[in-house]
């Protein structure tokens, strides 16, 4: 899946020894934003080798890094090619560079440039200065709904192994004969493990900052709750008898645990979720999102077998 | 800072020295969630709930004044860590503009 591009020093438009330097990474989609957003202009571009990965990432891993930026200096033989010692890094790859390091060890000066590829011609044209704006890093709706499809995908493939479970212990629970009973069962199940993962997995990024709380979880639970809601209305006959109560509540809880369990794993392409603060919500949310997990199941077992 | 989205409360290990901040400023240039500001030649921590412990600050700091203990804030990473896997599918399968 990764689109990689040779590192080493490459040519935009026709640049010259007093040619500014920008760094980014050997991965295609950074490489091509970087030469899309500097259209007419001439400027060497110093492609690192991070294996594929983005700037960001691999800042984070540390491919992205000091030793790295330093080598490929060397290698490319950028001091005979420009006759000044600035490098415009991303700001992003700050987590992998040390600019004072990089100046001692190659002699090169490192400017941190703008978050955004499309914020450099003005970063540019301003004498290498960025606003506040340029130097954060945003989570918007547009950002939040580009990373939909990806943790949809996830959810819905684990859906698929989850769904054939409650068919077969529907068709068990109910072999007495009651086989459109067990197909009623296991056709709910498919409905609410389907809602279940469009809560936690696409209303939760889409409604991020408008949802309560400030756990992952919380928000899931959340939206959970109210799709579980939904769906005891969509299934109001069932609480005529006692295995159908059974039911519907064991999908309360069920629904609930699985839209918070995606939620708290979309921490993970946030951009704003702290190591510390992840391990902090999990500690607490992880035993409750199993525990409900369970109390679901055994309800949901009674209602299939009991009745 | 408007819109800003901050997650949890009193928890990022972001520590600062005082004394030995030079205020070259470089933390502030490479913070992405305007965590630090300067006053006086003397870098402080305004905005510590925004601080996403990326590092790089610290990384950047040529006096060390800065600490962090620095990692990706995702779920299924440190659950995939207690899991024994080493598995790192977590931000990085998904490309950002950069």
């Amino acid at each position: 899946m990764h689109y990689t591009i040779e590192p080493g020093l490459y040519a935009l438009g026709k640049p010259d020894e007093h040619s500014q330097v920008l760094v980014t990474a050997n991965y295609k989609m950074s490489f091509d934003k970087l030469r899309d957003a500097l259209p007419g202009r001439n400027a060497w571009v110093l492609v690192l080798d991070t294996r594929g990965i983005n700037v960001w990432c691999a800042s984070g891993k540390g491919t992205f890094g000091t030793m790295e930026l330093v080598s490929r200096i060397k290698s490319s033989g950028l001091e005979q090619i420009v006759s000044h010692r600035e490098l415009i890094l991303p700001q992003l790859s700050g987590p992998g560079v040390a600019a004072h390091l990089v100046r001692k060890l190659s002699g090169f000066k490192v400017v941190y440039g703008p978050i955004r590829a499309t914020d450099l011609p003005t970063f540019l044209d301003d004498g290498l200065k960025a606003t506040p704006e340029m130097r954060l890093k945003t989570f918007t709706t547009l950002e939040r709904m580009v990373l939909i499809p990806m943790e949809l995908i996830e959810a819905l493939k684990a859906g698929l192994i989850i769904t054939p479970i409650f068919f077969v212990l529907a068709f068990l629970g109910n072999s007495g004969g009651a086989w459109t009973n067990a197909l009623r069962h296991g056709l709910f199940a498919s409905v609410a493990i389907l809602a279940a993962i469009l809560a936690g997995a696409v209303l939760t990024p889409l409604l991020l900052p408008w949802l309560p709380g400030r756990a992952f979880s919380v928000k899931g639970l959340t939206l959970g709750v109210l799709t579980a809601a939904g769906l005891i209305v969509f299934r109001w006959i069932g609480w005529v008898t006692w295995a159908g109560r059974l039911e519907v509540l064991a999908w309360v809880f069920l629904i609930t645990a699985i839209s918070a369990y995606l939620a708290m794993n979309f921490t993970g392409a946030s951009t704003y979720t702290s190591l510390s603060g992840v391990r902090k919500e999990m500690r607490w949310a992880l035993p409750l999102q199993i525990g409900a997990g369970i109390v679901g199941m055994i309800l949901w077992l009674g209602s299939n077998f009991i009745a | 800072m408007m819109n800003q989205l901050i997650y949890l409360r009193d928890v990022v290990t972001l520590s600062l020295d005082q004394i030995k901040c030079v205020g070259c400023g470089t933390c502030l240039l490479v913070c992405p969630h305007a965590v630090l500001s300067l006053t006086n030649g003397k870098v402080e921590i305004a905005n510590r709930d925004a601080c996403m412990e990326c590092g790089a600050c610290a990384k950047n700091c040529p006096v060390e004044a800065l600490r962090v203990r620095s990692g990706v804030g995702c779920a299924t990473a440190v659950i995939n860590s207690m899991l024994g896997r080493k598995d790192s599918s977590c931000c990085c399968t998904i490309e950002s503009e950069n």
